[in-house]
């Protein structure tokens, strides 16, 4: 059937001799296994070059690769995830943070890759927090007089308030000045000290939401105060 | 490209920039552009942590971001550039030898950080130097000498301007209509009496509020330039040092001077691909040759002649007029260099005979197995058994021609032949593979000695601040006997294997050079013809 016109040793359809066995030479057997994985060396590797020129260029290499490994463009991945709270891990190398030191210049990166931090506001201690709306409670009495007093003194508030306003958007550093009309108005700030001694702290951390949102228009100026 | 520079790519990104940006770059590899959200989904990282990550190599030129047909931005691993950071210590000595220390401070500070200012770079160098300066106790020297280096740097394009690529901006489109002279112009820079870069923002300005630094007029257009490495700049020089080198080995030193001159000549005229270059003439030449070569007319004569004859056909004759016209031939010289690598890889792997046989074919072209065996004097089986093994490892290759349409084995030819381009490919993926498996290596080597380096490192530390303090010898001692003898034997051996592994690394980056070159104008050869 198939097998026809082959004889025994001859499983090649073109002249043997051709190869070079001569006849009637046994044909060498079919490797059946695959090549070892690290076969034995025939030649031996020749040396590596050697003088001056690369001895500088290896010193330049392993410096450069020191130091690219320490600057912030170089993330260690978060490899293990810690059980507990080491003393020792403060003096753990490369477990600082070092890439807040890279400022880039967002004009020449995709708007996409901008990373939107939550920024903390710093306030001033000596700067009132801007209270949008003062929520106070509507005076229950009818005392007519009392009343208009109130009234009075919220018109002065508020006059007040603006001023503060208009301040603060023009310098921030005119502390001086403030203290000084703060002192001729003791009456608001007592008040003001009053409101805030039920929310004592959070207060000065309040964020009106106004920010809120436009953080891709502020970011590239820089903190916001 | 091929799966062995794809590890070689990621094994560099893991050394050079970490885990994340090793799966990034493995993840943008293997499945070409990405946009962002893909890219974070599939990788398994925080949004945070690709986006900075993309941010880094962007700046350092490793990944290029274009708008696809849909709109949507997609991010590009360039894969060569990546290769060639192990090249940089290269580039750097490459700049040293040009130019000077200064200038191998700059071109290490911008390949550092892939795109810098201008007004930033020169301020740290010359800061750098002083420091070195001052501990060495020589007078400092003033930022104008650094930006002198860098203007020099630019003049001769080994520095550019980077193209804004951002897809976005309107900018891209008038930044790349700029003609090719511009990208190198370099804006001028104040510096003050004192030697330092002048800030246009000093520093108590910079606190002032938002709105100020807006509306100001700090931020000018000069300002906003960035400059990077001009790669192919430096692969040109080395492209041609290679051929000054292959022609001083082959005829000598004062050939090599003469051809130098010549190049460094046509360098300017010719078109920076060109494989060969404008012709210069003989009184051109003569003039330009350095006078400390010491040749005279007649002599240099001699050897264009010499060099003009040399079978290489590196230089040849292109007219009479001005004393004679004469043109490098780029893609001959690299055809002969990257011949050379090749018959030393199959000296090495396959003993002189093979390489006789080799030879042959290389002169011959298309040979019979008949032919080899009588024209490199092998006995029969010898030479058919050094033929076959060759072919099997793909140094060879073979056509067939049939005398019949049926192409039986009988009635066929059988030629051998060698195709260089072939060769020279299958030679860069094994240089890719060793590259990775020394790269490989190296780590393995740094994981498994992890403890006693960071030992050593320690101790290191605190002998460098006992000095600083100025603490006895004794003292010095106690602390340097932390370490055995038998660590110490340990730690030698550790930086010995790692020395020889970078060296490895090192100069099989060269011969992919010069592979990589050879093919390259190879193919630019195939596109004109």
């Amino acid at each position: 059937m198939s097998g026809r016109g082959r004889g025994k040793g001859k499983s090649v359809s073109f002249n043997v001799e051709a190869l070079g066995f001569g006849k009637g030479e046994a044909l060498p057997t079919a490797t059946l296994q695959p090549p070892p994985l690290f076969p034995p060396q025939e030649f031996k590797p020749v040396p590596l070059l050697h003088g001056d020129d690369w001895e500088y260029t290896l010193a330049l290499k392993q410096e450069f690769r020191a130091t690219i490994r320490k600057s912030p463009y170089f993330i260690h991945g978060n490899e293990k995830k810690k059980d507990i709270e080491r003393y020792s891990d403060k003096y753990q190398i490369g477990n600082h943070d070092a890439n807040t030191e890279w400022t880039p210049d967002w004009e020449r990166f995709p708007e996409e890759l901008r990373i939107k931090e939550k920024k903390v506001k710093k306030i001033k201690s000596v700067i009132k927090p801007i209270i949008p709306a003062r929520k106070k409670k509507p005076p229950q009495d009818v005392d007519f007089e009392k009343t208009l007093e109130i009234l009075e003194k919220k018109e002065e508030d508020t006059k007040v308030e603006e001023d503060v306003k208009e301040k603060e958007g023009e310098e921030e550093e005119d502390e001086e000045d403030d203290d000084e009309k703060k002192e001729g108005e003791e009456e608001e700030i007592f008040e003001e000290d009053e409101l805030e001694e039920e929310t004592d702290y959070i207060m000065s951390y309040f964020d009106n939401g106004e920010g809120y949102g436009d953080d891709d228009d502020d970011a590239d100026e820089g903190p916001i105060y | 490209m091929s799966k062995s520079a794809d590890k070689v790519c990621q094994l560099l990104l893991r050394e050079q920039f970490g885990v994340v940006a090793e799966k990034i770059g493995c993840h943008l590899l293997c499945k070409g552009p990405c946009p962002l959200r893909w890219l974070t989904a599939e990788v398994g990282l925080k949004l945070d942590q690709v986006r900075k990550m993309l941010c880094f190599l962007i700046q350092h030129n490793l990944v290029i971001y274009e708008k696809n047909k849909r709109g949507i931005l997609e991010y590009r691993m360039a894969v060569e550039p990546t290769l060639w950071r192990c090249r940089f210590p290269k580039y750097i000595y490459c700049a040293k030898t040009l130019y000077g220390d200064a200038a191998e401070l700059l071109v290490e500070e911008m390949l550092h950080h892939g795109q810098v200012l201008m007004n930033d770079v020169v301020q740290r160098v010359t800061n750098r130097l002083n420091e070195a300066l001052r501990e060495s106790g020589h007078p400092e020297i003033s930022a104008r000498v650094v930006y002198d280096k860098f203007c020099s740097l630019a003049r001769t394009h080994f520095i550019m301007r980077c193209t804004t690529t951002s897809a976005e901006t309107e900018n891209s489109t008038i930044q790349a209509s700029e003609n090719e002279h511009s990208q190198y112009e370099v804006p001028s820079m104040e510096i003050d009496g004192d030697g330092r870069v002048k800030r246009k923002r000093s520093s108590d300005e910079s606190d002032q509020p938002v709105k100020r630094q807006k509306t100001g007029e700090t931020t000018t257009k000069e300002e906003k330039i960035y400059w990077r490495v001009n790669f192919d700049r430096f692969h040109q020089h080395f492209r041609d040092q290679a051929i000054v080198a292959a022609i001083a080995s082959k005829v000598d030193k004062k050939a090599s001077e003469v051809l130098r001159t010549m190049l460094r000549i046509s360098e300017v005229k010719s078109a920076s691909h060109a494989p060969v270059t404008t012709p210069v003439s003989f009184t051109e030449i003569l003039q330009a040759l350095p006078k400390e070569v010491g040749l005279t007319r007649n002599v240099t004569e001699q050897y264009l002649a010499l060099l003009s004859e040399d079978s290489t056909e590196i230089v040849s004759k292109m007219g009479n007029s001005g004393g004679g016209m004469y043109s490098v031939n780029i893609y001959k010289g690299l055809i002969s260099i990257c011949k050379a690598h090749i018959e030393s890889v199959v000296q090495e792997r396959f003993g002189s005979k093979s390489l006789r046989i080799f030879r042959v074919l290389l002169l011959k072209k298309h040979l019979e197995q008949k032919q080899i065996e009588d024209l490199a004097m092998v006995p029969a089986k010898e030479a058919k058994e050094i033929l076959y093994r060759m072919f099997a490892q793909r140094f060879i290759s073979i056509t067939e021609i049939s005398k019949t349409p049926d192409h039986a084995p009988s009635r066929t030819f059988y030629l051998f032949t060698v195709n260089l381009q072939q060769v020279a490919r299958m030679l860069i993926q094994k240089c890719y593979q060793a590259m990775a498996n020394a790269l490989i290596k190296r780590e393995s080597e740094l994981m498994e000695h992890r403890r006693l380096l960071d030992k050593q490192e320690r101790v290191d530390a605190i002998t460098a601040t006992l000095e600083q303090t100025g603490a006895d010898e004794a003292q010095k001692e106690e602390v340097e006997q932390m370490i055995t003898p038998a660590e110490k034997t340990q730690l030698n051996q550790i930086k010995e294997t790692r020395n020889k592994l970078d060296q490895a690394e090192l100069q099989l980056d060269d011969t992919i050079f010069i592979l990589e070159t050879f093919l390259f104008y190879t193919e630019q050869e195939t596109c004109v013809s």
